[in-house]
């Protein structure tokens, strides 16, 4: 189906005796916001790392963007765009060195390069700042371009990682209406965090314990079939059963 | 006597106004909040008043004692918990406990009572090096070695930052219990849903603190009518909001978007001019902290 992007079925992953993601099945849409919580050694890491395809299954079968986890690791890393709130982006190159180092990782021609970035520029109205240095740029700027670079080469889907931890609640906003930009123009979003309150952004969301997706819904559909208020709230009923801790 | 007492506070590092003329004080016994993003200042107010560093201008008391003149005398009543894991990752669990318990001249059976609702949940581990512990272990054993001197006033610098939602929850639990105790407890977060755990919270932004109250009385500072909005398509329901007659603010807020709006709002109005988008709905709501800190912040 041409609407899956991403889709998982008993994915499994063991070092050892250590079975740290156990077959864990999901689809997830075009264009849709999808949450991946789960607590601290739930497993959301290392199923992240296979779906980005950096790490290899033990069992079970995956693709995204129609690339298969287990065969076509490389296609997948070309195909998809990530953001971690940590080390995204380079200091001590300027804000266009960044957008034409990270086009090029993933490929695009010099001329693509140029006319994306400047797009981009402008979008974001970053085009006085082209040539400041990352470094020297506020946080919640930063957090922004991080992510329009992590879309530079228009992926299928986007993996943020905790992508809006620490930043004040106005850029965090802005930086939300990006993405629903994005999903609203077809781009899928893949996002992990600890901070339940940004799971009440997600089209649908999962929960991981112990290496097992425990639900997986609509934020509504879960306040529902738990009673619960939050998100918060439904996510310490789930996860106060862990039995492993990091 | 106050706890905490910080008149007019300034500290700048180079061209970075860190804060900016602060003022605030807390009361003996009271779990007070600093709740602000990265860059808001409070690594930096919590290094002076630690007597890490020292105000371009202002003044400040911790315990009686004056930050710049007194900061022996701070150091020994005060426990403190930087942001950033600063224990020796080659040491045991034990082995640091010990360590700072002989830093400040005590034994950890004189406080072992007060440090035990905490060091209980670690003990198992004892002899595991403090490097190989989890997140929410580290942040235990942290604050066992904080309070290990049975400090009057306790500083800790963002305790719950990276930990998951049921480590957290503990962690505030176990303050609560040292607030029991009797102990000042001064404590920063990024994160507007810890605030209810304080008795009193300043909202804090670039170096300045923008109001300061209790987290249940904060929210009535927000005098604006406010609804939450929602409808199949979020995107488009911002872009097309904002063009309605009355609205002041759309912004996300969740699974909904919240609408700040004035007096010529209208609801039949709103619903009329959106009619095109479907699974339109929109209720009035209360205001959370989140949204009196934007407000405040775009003050």
């Amino acid at each position: 189906m041409n609407d899956v992007v991403i889709s998982v079925h008993d994915l499994t992953k063991r070092f050892g005796t250590f079975t740290a993601v156990n077959r864990i099945c999901f689809d997830v849409f075009r264009g849709e916001i999808f949450g991946f919580l789960g607590a601290n050694g739930a497993g959301k890491t290392t199923a992240m790392r296979m779906l980005c395809g950096l790490s290899y299954p033990s069992s079970g079968h995956g693709t995204v963007a129609g690339f298969d986890v287990r065969t076509e690791g490389e296609q997948i890393k070309r195909h998809i765009g990530y953001m971690s709130q940590r080390f995204s982006l380079y200091n001590d190159l300027t804000v266009w060195e960044n957008m034409n180092l990270f086009a090029g990782i993933y490929g695009l021609s010099k001329r693509e390069t140029e006319a994306r970035s400047l797009r981009l520029l402008d979008r974001l109205d970053f085009s006085a700042e082209k040539g400041t240095l990352v470094g020297s740029l506020p946080l919640g700027w930063k957090q922004k371009l991080s992510f329009a670079i992590a879309t530079i080469h228009r992926p299928e889907v986007v993996f943020l990682d905790e992508p809006t931890g620490g930043v004040d609640p106005v850029t965090r906003r802005q930086f939300w209406e990006m993405i629903y930009e994005a999903a609203d123009h077809g781009t899928t979003i893949f996002v992990t965090t600890h901070y339940m309150d940004e799971a009440e952004y997600c089209s649908r969301v999962s929960i991981m314990v112990d290496g097992e997706i425990r639900a997986l819904d609509t934020p509504t559909r879960l306040k529902e079939q738990f009673a619960a208020q939050s998100m918060d709230e439904v996510f310490r009923l789930l996860a106060r059963g862990a039995k492993r801790g990091e | 006597m106050e706890a905490i007492e910080v008149y007019h506070i300034s500290k700048r590092f180079g061209s970075v106004q860190a804060l900016d003329s602060v003022s605030f004080t807390v009361r003996p016994g009271e779990l007070f909040g600093l709740i602000g993003p990265d860059g808001a200042g409070k690594t930096t107010l919590f290094r002076l008043l630690t007597t890490l560093l020292t105000p371009d201008s202002g003044s400040a008391k911790v315990d009686g004692y004056d930050i710049v003149r007194d900061y022996l005398a701070i150091r020994s009543h005060v426990g403190y918990m930087p942001g950033r894991f600063s224990l020796y990752p080659d040491l045991t669990v034990e082995e640091n406990l010990d360590f700072f318990a002989a830093l400040f001249g005590v034994t950890v059976e004189e406080s072992y009572d007060l440090v035990a609702p905490v060091y209980k949940q670690i003990e198992p581990f004892r002899k595991r090096r403090a490097g190989k512990l989890s997140g929410g272990m580290k942040q235990k054993l942290a604050l066992s070695c904080a309070l290990i001197h049975r400090p009057h006033v306790l500083f800790l610098d963002e305790p719950t930052t990276g930990v998951d939602a049921v480590s957290r929850s503990e962690f505030w639990d176990m303050l609560a219990g040292l607030k029991q105790r009797g102990i000042t407890i001064l404590v920063s977060t990024p994160y507007m849903d810890e605030a209810s755990r304080c008795d009193r919270i300043a909202l804090c932004n670039e170096g300045r603190i923008l109001g300061i109250d209790t987290p249940e009385d904060i929210v009535h500072r927000f005098e604006e009518r406010l609804y939450a909005i929602r409808a199949d398509q979020m995107f488009p329901l911002l872009a097309q909001a904002r063009q309605v007659e009355g609205v002041m603010e759309c912004y996300p807020f969740g699974e909904t978007h919240h609408l700040v709006a004035d007096s010529r709002f209208d609801v039949g109005n709103f619903v009329q001019q959106l009619s095109g988008l479907d699974g339109l709905t929109i209720r009035p709501v209360e205001p959370t902290i989140e949204d009196v800190f934007i407000k405040w912040m775009k003050r």
